[in-house]
């Protein structure tokens, strides 16, 4: 029972794999060696995709990117805790979690260069499309979860924010109704220690992010958010919580966000490369990987395939995104069921503008 | 004289500000430290350490405090991130920013300036290209301004933190950085309520504002038509008085604005110079508008901001009607 062993008002946090890829007593079988390789096949995915989108935005091939790097642990074994009838409630910074999912490489490709159709193939997996508008996502999980439970269905849904999110209205109206309603939710927190460049420290005056659930009458627990095996651990005991009907937990997954906020961004305006460096050592994608080698489960020439295996995943990707073709008509379609008649002889005046020669 | 970008004027403006009057303070998120996401606050934390603050993420806070703090005789000059982000704070907006001083009867005032980056044409994520002015236009008791160069920007921002009452400055992202010119190093207004007449004209007037106005100057130079060109410069209240003016001169009028058609700063224009100025009309007022769609994301974007083609067509359509 780590969640009601840790309690985030002593600051306690759950952490099973320490940084040089040890497992803490006891904790053998949590994760099946076939489990470890999986979330790190993901993990390593989502770290190329990083390095990949970086360079395609420097040669204006994506409008933006979003870097992940640093949180893939949280996002890939929050996300292997669940069942694929839970619904996923994103914010923008969980790639390995939707990549396990099922979300298509290509359709995040689509979203950042700038295309809606990257948003369309979400629901289908029950997942929400990325939510930009800081926390505004939230109470959407809990409604999501309201009805798994007024439905009377089994199922649970975890929404992700940041730490800065935390600030908001809308985090504390969700967190209230969560508790209020008692519904099948796992708030999970990816306190990345940054918001944009406003440190952790800067954001609230709580020793934890953790303990902001014990005030809405639910347990909330503070795990190493570079750890698969702390994530997995607590997210797994919170859905069962959940599908208990014991209500809600908020988890506190403390991580780092080794990149910019955005491409648009420069952290040297705000913090140090010895933090930077300093949370490098505790990189969660290198753990895992100590942590496969010290079993003998992992060399360079299995490493040196998954490269290769991720590498045409996403050069397959880029390019299926790249060749998708904006489709001009598509943003007059969908904003009703049916077009309005003043909508429908602006969208007449549209078609007439296309090919530029009228004008 | 120095050759500013808007960013740079803004930046002088809020220096001066600062140093001139220890009653004003800068807050908003990423403000400080950062120097804002587009720098426009660049520096001021060093040189103001007690009047510039970084604010945790909570936009109605930011507004709320404001409220606040103007109340206590401060004169804050908030920073909201990106035009899609007030919206959190819109019920401080619209149930107090705009209300104090008609709840009191005059006793209370709120010398409250809300800076918030807008409009499109910057290939930007969703919701970072909004042009929602007219929502706030709909306020009563709210002053609503959009600078379109540097010049401007300088004097109405230092106008706005004058004013007394709150303003919603709002600062076209596409303009702060595409415009270099001379703006003067003293402090300097320019009045709020006030619509610039760019160019003279007799054909017709053309009316915009903000992001636009760039790309339509460039039109109208290469339009065969004498155009007076009129920058609204104030979006509420509108200068009444050179709109109609303009209007009963010319008799034809083109309003090009970004935002969506119906219910916009357009429709206000169109039906006050249809109510005035009626008989001096050789043809219906048009407009040149975005269509009633949310702002498409970056690779449709391009669909959706008016081009030179398009405005020719509008000209063109309005001469010969
Ligand atoms: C309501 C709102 N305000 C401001 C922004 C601009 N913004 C984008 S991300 C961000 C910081 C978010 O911090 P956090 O919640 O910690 O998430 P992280 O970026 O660290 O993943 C800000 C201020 C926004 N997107 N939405
Ligand atoms: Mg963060």
């Amino acid at each position: 029972m780590v969640i009601e062993n840790y309690d985030p008002l002593k600051g306690q946090m759950l952490q099973v794999l320490d940084a040089e890829g040890n497992l803490a007593q006891g904790f053998d079988g949590v994760l099946k060696n076939d489990d470890v390789l999986k979330l790190y096949q993901v993990m390593t995915l989502s770290r190329m995709t990083d390095k990949k989108a970086l360079a395609m935005q420097r040669q204006g091939r994506l409008i933006t990117y979003i870097p992940q790097s640093g949180q893939e642990a949280a996002a890939a074994a929050s996300v292997y805790a669940l069942t694929f009838e839970d619904w996923i409630v994103p914010a923008f910074r969980e790639m390995a979690g939707w990549l396990l999912r099922g979300a298509k490489l290509k359709d995040v490709f689509l979203y950042l260069r700038g295309n809606e159709q990257g948003s369309k193939n979400m629901p289908k997996l029950r997942m929400t499309p990325l939510c930009v508008p800081i926390g505004s996502q939230i109470p959407h999980g809990v409604g999501i979860s309201w009805a798994q439970k007024l439905k009377g269905e089994n199922s649970i849904t975890i929404v992700y924010f940041g730490d800065g999110a935390t600030s908001e209205g809308e985090f504390h109206e969700a967190m209230n109704f969560g508790g209020v309603f008692k519904t099948p939710t796992i708030f999970f927190c990816m306190n990345n220690q940054w918001a944009i460049s406003l440190p952790r420290s800067l954001q609230t005056s709580s020793k934890t992010l953790a303990q902001k659930a014990v005030a809405y009458g639910f347990p909330g627990v503070l795990v190493d958010g570079n750890d698969i095996f702390a994530v997995y651990l607590a997210t797994k005991e919170a859905a069962e919580r959940a599908r208990q009907g014991k209500g809600p937990t908020m988890i506190e997954a403390y991580t780092y966000r080794q990149g910019p906020h955005t491409t648009a961004d420069d952290p040297r305006k705000y913090r140090s490369t010895e933090e930077e460096e300093k949370w490098l050592c505790k990189d969660p994608v290198s753990r895992v990987r100590k942590f496969l080698e010290k079993r003998d489960l992992w060399d360079d020439k299995k490493q040196a395939a998954l490269e290769a295996e991720c590498d045409k995943i996403i050069e397959e990707a880029v390019a299926e995104a790249e060749k998708t073709s904006y489709i001009p008509e598509d943003i007059f379609k969908y904003h009703y069921a049916e077009m309005p008649q003043e909508l429908q002889e602006q969208f007449e005046y549209f078609k007439s503008t296309l090919g530029g020669q009228h004008g | 004289m120095a050759k500013l970008t808007m960013v740079q004027a803004l930046n002088q403006a809020m220096d001066q500000v600062l140093a001139k009057d220890k009653r004003a303070l800068i807050l908003g998120e990423d403000v400080g430290v950062d120097g804002g996401v587009f720098r426009v606050t660049d520096g001021l934390i060093k040189k103001y350490p007690n009047q510039v603050f970084d604010t945790p993420l909570s936009e109605s806070a930011i507004v709320g405090a404001s409220i606040g703090l103007a109340i206590n005789g401060l004169k804050p000059i908030a920073e909201i991130q990106f035009m899609g982000f007030y919206l959190p704070a819109f019920n401080q907006i619209v149930a107090h920013l705009a209300r104090y001083r008609n709840r009191t009867r005059g006793t209370v005032n709120l010398p409250v300036v809300i800076r918030i980056p807008c409009h499109g044409g910057i290939r930007a994520l969703e919701h970072h290209s909004e042009a929602t002015e007219a929502l706030l236009a709909q306020i009563p008791g709210l002053t609503v301004v959009m600078p379109s160069t540097p010049y401007d920007a300088k004097g109405l921002l230092i106008a706005s933190v004058n004013h007394g009452d709150p303003v919603m400055f709002l600062e076209p992202i596409k303009v702060y950085r595409s415009i270099k010119e001379e703006v003067p190093e003293e402090m300097y207004e320019v009045p709020i309520g006030k619509a610039n007449i760019i160019q003279e004209g007799t054909d017709m007037t053309v009316i915009t504002w903000g992001s636009y106005i760039k790309d339509v100057m460039e039109a109208v130079k290469d339009a065969p038509y004498s155009i007076e060109l009129i920058d609204l410069r104030t979006i509420s209240p509108l200068d009444n008085e050179t709109i109609l003016a303009s209007a009963q001169k010319t008799g034809r009028v083109l309003i090009i604005q970004e935002a969506p058609k119906t219910c916009s700063i357009s429709s206000e224009l169109s039906s006050r110079i249809h109510e005035k100025c009626y008989l001096s009309l050789k043809a219906p007022v048009k407009r040149l508008t975005g269509y009633d769609i949310t702002m498409p994301l970056p690779a449709g974007e391009e669909l959706y901001l008016v081009n030179k083609p398009r405005i020719h067509r509008a000209m063109k359509e309005l001469m010969e009607f």
